[in-house]
């Protein structure tokens, strides 16, 4: 079998007993919807109050909040074993496990914990979407659905990588540290806005040091018509490419964590 | 009936989440950053705007009073109660000598009472020490308007946990009713934008200030923290008070009756 057939049967094993549960997971699902939409609300509140913020008008941000809670929701729904690398596998002994089958550890690990709930954040950012066309009015063409569903595919993998590094960490101190939020949630939170509003120290660590500028506020921008200032167009549509640079370096780093493991298991 | 051992659970418990003082801090790390993405975000919204109902300074405080006071947020019912729920223990809760009522919140308080203190401080010192030493003094985390405004405020942040507490029985007996903690969960939600975390209640609409006062989850974030920059004095201030203690009133009223329906139809399955 090969990898993606068997990456295919984890989901369909992990699926088939989140849905032993239906009524919890339907609670998971709806409860992550009504979070989430209430948080969008919070947006539209403050842009009541304040009719726009640094120029950027709800219409505009409401895209890049968009954009940035599908990627979020996706990567989120496809990382989910790396949350629990510390308490589940590591301080349990179950990584050994993990070791001795001929296959990928980072792909078994994703194949243990797929969440479909995830699809509640997702609904909430399509949802989002939908606000911003409806106020917007574009007129994209194919080239615009491209570059935002290019930007969902670097935020995808640099969330991903962000989770990934997360569950590195655990090789360390075992327990999972909420700290590591700053980056995943933080990011996200960070993200939902256009990073030109924020202080130059703080846009630059979310451009070089967490590329999340890079994945989803170029391209964004760019789309949105309020390009970023220095960025031409062919780099804003290269730049979520760092995400996927970004994702390869993280699972390079996971390698080095597992070189690093030693069994805590009885 | 006496007080003497819900006061020994209280003291158990918060003698208990003194020990995990590392998770504490790494949880300070964490409720400093987002402080600062939120500040960071208020202060571009702010970048031009015109008079709103609080100043930036207030709006900054506000935030930095939300970071070190988030323990105060009754997010999921108590852990163990939802555990007991899941494998039947809970039905143990009826052969204890004592009110259940009484004992889940004192439970309750002491969780809330412990965490908070734990996380107070440092992000006090981080917000309101650290940072105006460095170049984004501005957005530091300011100190009571008035010898008053303290007071009055340490007054409220009591009334918070109380009411928190009163809350978080509620998620334990709705948990309880529903049989799983998930049930709960929806209600976060709520009381993340209604208490003020989200953003400061005087930041909505004004039609909506007269409702957003006397809804419960003001009482959690809101009330305390505009009485601590004087938004909310003298006459208004005492109706932020009465709203709180109402509200601890009403809730605990609902959860005692509660209680006893739920307690008085519990299945106890298992081995």
């Amino acid at each position: 079998m090969n990898g993606t057939a068997l990456y295919l049967r984890f989901i369909a094993i992990s699926l088939r007993s989140e849905m032993l549960y239906p009524t919890a997971f339907m609670l998971r699902l709806v409860s992550q919807f009504f979070v989430t939409v209430i948080e969008f609300g919070g947006v539209w509140v403050l842009f009541a109050r304040f009719n726009h913020v640094r120029g950027w008008t709800f219409a505009q941000v409401a895209v890049f909040y968009a954009i940035t809670s599908i990627a979020f929701a996706i990567a989120d729904g496809l990382s989910r074993g790396f949350d629990s690398v510390g308490p589940l596998l590591i301080k349990t002994g179950n990584f050994d496990r993990i070791l001795l089958r001929p296959r990928s550890s980072a792909l078994q690990i994703t194949g243990r914990d797929f969440a479909l709930s995830s699809v509640g954040r997702l609904a909430q950012g399509l949802m989002a979407l939908g606000v911003a066309i409806s106020l917007l009015n574009p007129d994209w063409g194919v080239a615009q659905w491209l570059i935002l569903a290019w930007a969902i595919a670097g935020g995808v993998s640099l969330f991903f990588a962000l989770k990934v590094l997360e569950g590195t960490l655990a090789f360390w101190t075992t327990e999972g540290l909420e700290i590591a939020n700053t980056l995943t949630y933080g990011g996200e939170a960070a993200a939902q806005y256009p990073l030109d509003i924020y202080a130059s120290w703080f846009r630059k660590f979310l451009i070089y040091f967490v590329p999340i500028g890079c994945s989803l506020y170029f391209p964004v921008a760019l789309v949105v018509g309020r390009a970023a200032s220095g960025v031409p167009p062919w780099l804003a549509v290269l730049t979520p490419a760092t995400g996927v640079v970004f994702l390869f370096i993280a699972l390079a780093v996971w390698q080095v964590g597992i070189r690093h493991y030693t069994s805590t298991g009885s | 009936m006496t007080a003497l051992p819900y006061l020994a659970i209280l003291r158990a418990r918060f003698v208990l989440m003194l020990q995990y003082r590392a998770a504490a801090w790494a949880g300070v790390g964490t409720q400093f950053w987002f402080g600062a993405i939120r500040v960071l975000t208020l202060v571009a919204f702010y970048a031009g705007a015109g008079k709103q109902p609080l100043n930036l300074p207030q709006v900054v405080t506000y935030i930095w009073l939300g970071q070190a006071f988030l323990a105060m947020l009754p997010w999921a019912p108590d852990a163990e109660i939802a555990a007991g729920v899941e494998s039947g223990n809970v039905g143990y809760e009826r052969l204890k000598p004592v009110d259940t009522y009484l004992l889940w919140f004192a439970r309750a308080l002491a969780w809330r009472a412990a965490n908070t203190s734990l996380r107070a401080g440092p992000v006090f010192v981080l917000a309101a020490l650290v940072l105006p030493l460095t170049d984004m003094a501005d957005w530091r985390w300011r100190l009571p308007s008035s010898p008053t405004a303290a007071t009055l405020f340490v007054v409220s942040i009591t009334l918070t946990a109380l009411l928190s507490s009163a809350i978080t029985v509620l998620l334990n007996i709705v948990t309880t009713a529903v049989r799983t903690p998930r049930a709960a969960s929806f209600l976060m939600g709520f009381t993340n934008l209604f208490s003020g975390l989200v953003l400061p209640l005087a930041l909505f609409p004004d039609w909506a200030q007269p409702f957003l006062l006397w809804q419960p989850f003001a009482g959690l974030a809101d009330i305390p923290y505009r009485i601590y920059f004087g938004a909310l004095a003298g006459p208004m201030a005492a109706k932020g008070l009465a709203a709180q203690a109402l509200w601890i009133i009403v809730l605990a009223l609902i959860g005692r009756w509660w209680l006893d329906r739920v307690m008085a139809r519990i299945d106890m399955q298992g081995s």
